[in-house]
């Protein structure tokens, strides 16, 4: 703790990391650019551009291209969207009771891609049911079809405000990297310059050493959590519905599998780079198969399995769970147990190797 | 030269000796392919839900078939009242409640208007959305086939083209990303911490009293992390041409001379972040929040860089990887050639300049 330059990256990056990443990691589509081709030019064509124009989501970025220069807009990365709107759709509509539209996405993104399929096709269903009421093409005559009125409530977030998603699982991820990076990182660092065979050599116990290291990254990393808190409640208002103590409780169990993890890290490490490298690795498949960006369950039955065995998982559904929804003990008292499992595996296991190799 | 060959052959040596970190460098990108390829789905399946039935007739019975049959739900549980659908919520077992209100066949048939309620978990906001559409769409279908007797007075087909992507495969977009990200990773962390332990091992004095130049040392220490990110950009994109059919559509030289550029760009920002540590474990958390974060968050390679407030989306002007992700999209799965991507290219190579010429500065105002 002596090194100067640490301590502010422990305590600043963080920071800055958690305020840049939240606002970055967001899918919540506005601007999306659109290129609308109206071959048409008639009021139903025009009723329906004003449409997307007037949407929140979309940013009309030009409607006197044709279709062979909206694409290559597209190309140029102009357009997320076209939307082409044939020669005679009015007439089309008005005679035939059925009209065409096209709506090309750039979809090398399929997230994104998906998401705005998806705002397009509200805005064109809404856009049809409301001229069936109307006295344009499609008023209805005498007896109408069946309809169903379907009303929707979205729980627990109903702006449907992506940041309260991203905040518990990036205040997740790094805890993680807090714990297991610093800790590893240190531990090799002894072994790397030597300072640990006169450790080796004095009547300290393995364990008590081994203590003795580990507690100040777990209080460090205690104290991140609160830190996180504290500004995902003021700088993004997130929600806090469920009882903190259950919250830090199980940060207190998972902190330790992590430490776990790390010190495992330090023991099968000759050199900070490897350390760091193996750090990376784990990382990295941790936080893709967590969920973090897409939800866990439509993920292939084996990537579900491995997640069993992923701390990060549990405590980004955890955390979340208690943080939005309120959740109480007895509705995660399966992760509880789950999780310190892991941690008392991990913990012995790693204690375990380090008699061995130190 | 022949110095330098050696100091060359040393560094080889070094890394080569370090089977673990060998390891790790070329298992990555192959794990995290494979991983992003075959895990990330950008589509809903499988998907828990609860009913509850206040009718429980023939057509609440068809659409519960309907919502079933379309294999994106599976139906965890039926309710007895909406007073259950919180404490459900909560233990996270379920994502969606459907309620289909009373006597909805026989308000169907005479007021032609029944009505469902669909309550969602939204904690997870944009599953909810995708959840909801699903629902609706499914239910619309069923409808319009109810409706097929009598006279509709005007359906509007809208049919989607996804383009450059028709299966929305999530590779498409990870094949690029990774690239940027393991380069960074191989290029950018590796060189900076192998210098800086240089450094922090006393090391670096004897190699500066070596007849070897400074340049030539700093030289030494990159050439084989080139190499090494080279194979590590081909086996990337091998895979994603082998494992998920991700088409190269423009030129492969172009694509191989932009990918040079990016790997000095990184190395160049390597060097710039070990002058600046003194610690590997300092180069490491710069390297780790500096480079590694932004390259995945700040890039436009997951989240769009539109949908970032303004402040951000400055930020992620100045981030190299963004312009490199931008290029090798462009190139591989568009096929647009150097004329759509020249501005893109000459950024980077300011950036590379820039870098170069601080770490020069900063290099020699050391040695003095």
């Amino acid at each position: 703790m002596r090194n100067k330059t640490m301590i502010p990256m422990i305590f600043a990056l963080p920071v800055v990391q958690l305020v840049i990443l939240v606002n970055a990691a967001t899918l919540d589509m506005r601007n999306i650019d659109l290129i609308i081709v109206n071959n048409d030019h008639s009021t139903f064509s025009t009723e329906l551009s004003v449409r997307f124009s007037r949407s929140p989501f979309f940013t009309v970025v030009s409607n006197n291209l044709s279709a062979e220069e909206a694409e290559k807009e597209m190309l140029v990365n102009n357009a997320d969207m076209i939307l082409v709107i044939p020669q005679d759709f009015e007439k089309q509509a008005y005679k035939q009771g059925k009209a065409e539209l096209q709506v090309q996405i750039d979809a090398i993104n399929g997230m994104t891609a998906g998401l705005i399929n998806g705002y397009a096709m509200q805005i064109i269903r809404d856009f049809y049911i409301e001229t069936l009421g109307e006295s344009g093409p499609g008023a209805l005559a005498g007896q109408g079809p069946k309809t169903i009125s379907i009303d929707h409530r979205f729980w627990y977030n109903d702006e449907l405000n992506f940041k309260f998603y991203m905040v518990p699982g990036i205040l997740a991820i790094l805890l993680t990297v807090i714990g297991m990076f610093l800790a590893s990182l240190n531990l090799v660092r002894e072994k790397e310059i030597g300072t640990i065979e006169q450790i080796n050599v004095t009547p300290i116990r393995k364990y008590q050493f081994i203590i003795g290291k580990l507690l100040p990254f777990w209080i460090i990393s205690m104290f991140e959590l609160v830190i996180g808190l504290i500004i995902g409640k003021l700088l993004f208002n997130l929600p806090i519905e469920g009882s903190l103590l259950l919250l830090f409780a199980f940060a207190a169990l998972y902190l330790i599998a992590v430490l776990g993890i790390g010190l495992f890290i330090s023991t099968v490490s000759q050199t900070q780079q490897q350390a760091q490298f193996l750090n990376f690795f784990l990382l990295v498949t941790f936080v893709m198969l967590s969920g973090i960006f897409t939800p866990a369950e439509s993920m292939p039955h084996w990537a579900q399995d491995v997640n069993l065995v992923n701390p990060l998982a549990y405590f980004i559904r955890v955390n979340r769970m208690i943080l939005l929804k309120g959740s109480g003990f007895a509705d995660i008292a399966s992760d509880f147990a789950a999780m310190a499992f892991m941690a008392v595996t991990l913990t012995a296991l790693a204690t375990w190797r380090y008699r061995k190799t130190s | 030269m022949k110095q330098f060959l050696g100091f060359v052959k040393k560094e080889f040596i070094h890394i080569f000796r370090d089977v673990k970190t060998l390891v790790v460098l070329f298992g990555l990108p192959v794990a995290q392919i494979l991983i992003f390829g075959f895990v990330i789905r950008n589509e809903i399946e499988d998907v828990n839900i609860a009913i509850l039935d206040k009718s429980k007739d023939q057509v609440t019975f068809d659409l519960t078939g309907r919502l079933l049959a379309s294999g994106f739900f599976r139906i965890d549980r039926y309710l007895v009242s909406e007073a259950e659908a919180d404490e459900l919520f909560k233990t996270g077992r379920i994502r969606e409640v459907v309620i289909f209100g009373e006597n909805f066949a026989e308000k169907l048939e005479r007021e032609n208007n029944a009505s469902i309620q669909l309550l969602a978990d939204a904690s997870d906001p944009n599953s909810a959305r995708m959840i909801v559409s699903y629902t609706q769409a499914i239910f619309a279908s069923y409808l319009e086939e109810m409706n097929r007797e009598s006279r509709i007075p005007l359906t509007i087909h809208a049919p989607v083209r996804m383009m450059y992507n028709a299966d929305l495969k999530s590779a498409f977009m990870f094949v690029p990303g990774t690239m940027a990200l393991v380069l960074m990773l191989v290029s950018a962390m590796m060189t900076s911490i192998s210098i800086t332990r240089e450094k922090e091992t006393g090391t670096m004095e004897a190699l500066l009293v070596s007849p070897l130049r400074p340049v030539q040392i700093i030289a030494g220490k990159v050439t084989p992390y080139i190499l090494l990110s080279f194979i590590n950009a081909a086996i990337i994109i091998l895979m994603g041409y082998f494992i998920f059919r991700l088409p190269i559509r423009g030129s492969l030289l172009l694509l191989f001379g932009e990918t040079v550029l990016f790997i000095s760009l990184a190395l160049s920002l390597g060097i710039m972040i070990s002058t600046a540590s003194k610690t590997q474990v300092v180069a490491m958390f710069v390297a780790a929040f500096a480079l590694l974060l932004p390259t995945l968050l700040l890039s436009g390679f997951i989240f769009p860089v539109e949908n970032m407030p303004k402040i951000l989306q400055w930020l992620c002007q100045i981030m190299p990887p963004k312009y490199f992700i931008t290029i090798i999209k462009n190139i591989m799965l568009k096929g647009t050639g150097l004329a759509e991507v020249w501005k893109e290219t000459l950024i980077l190579t300011a950036m590379l300049l820039f870098f170069l010429g601080v770490s020069a500065v900063r290099f020699k105002v050391r040695l003095q």
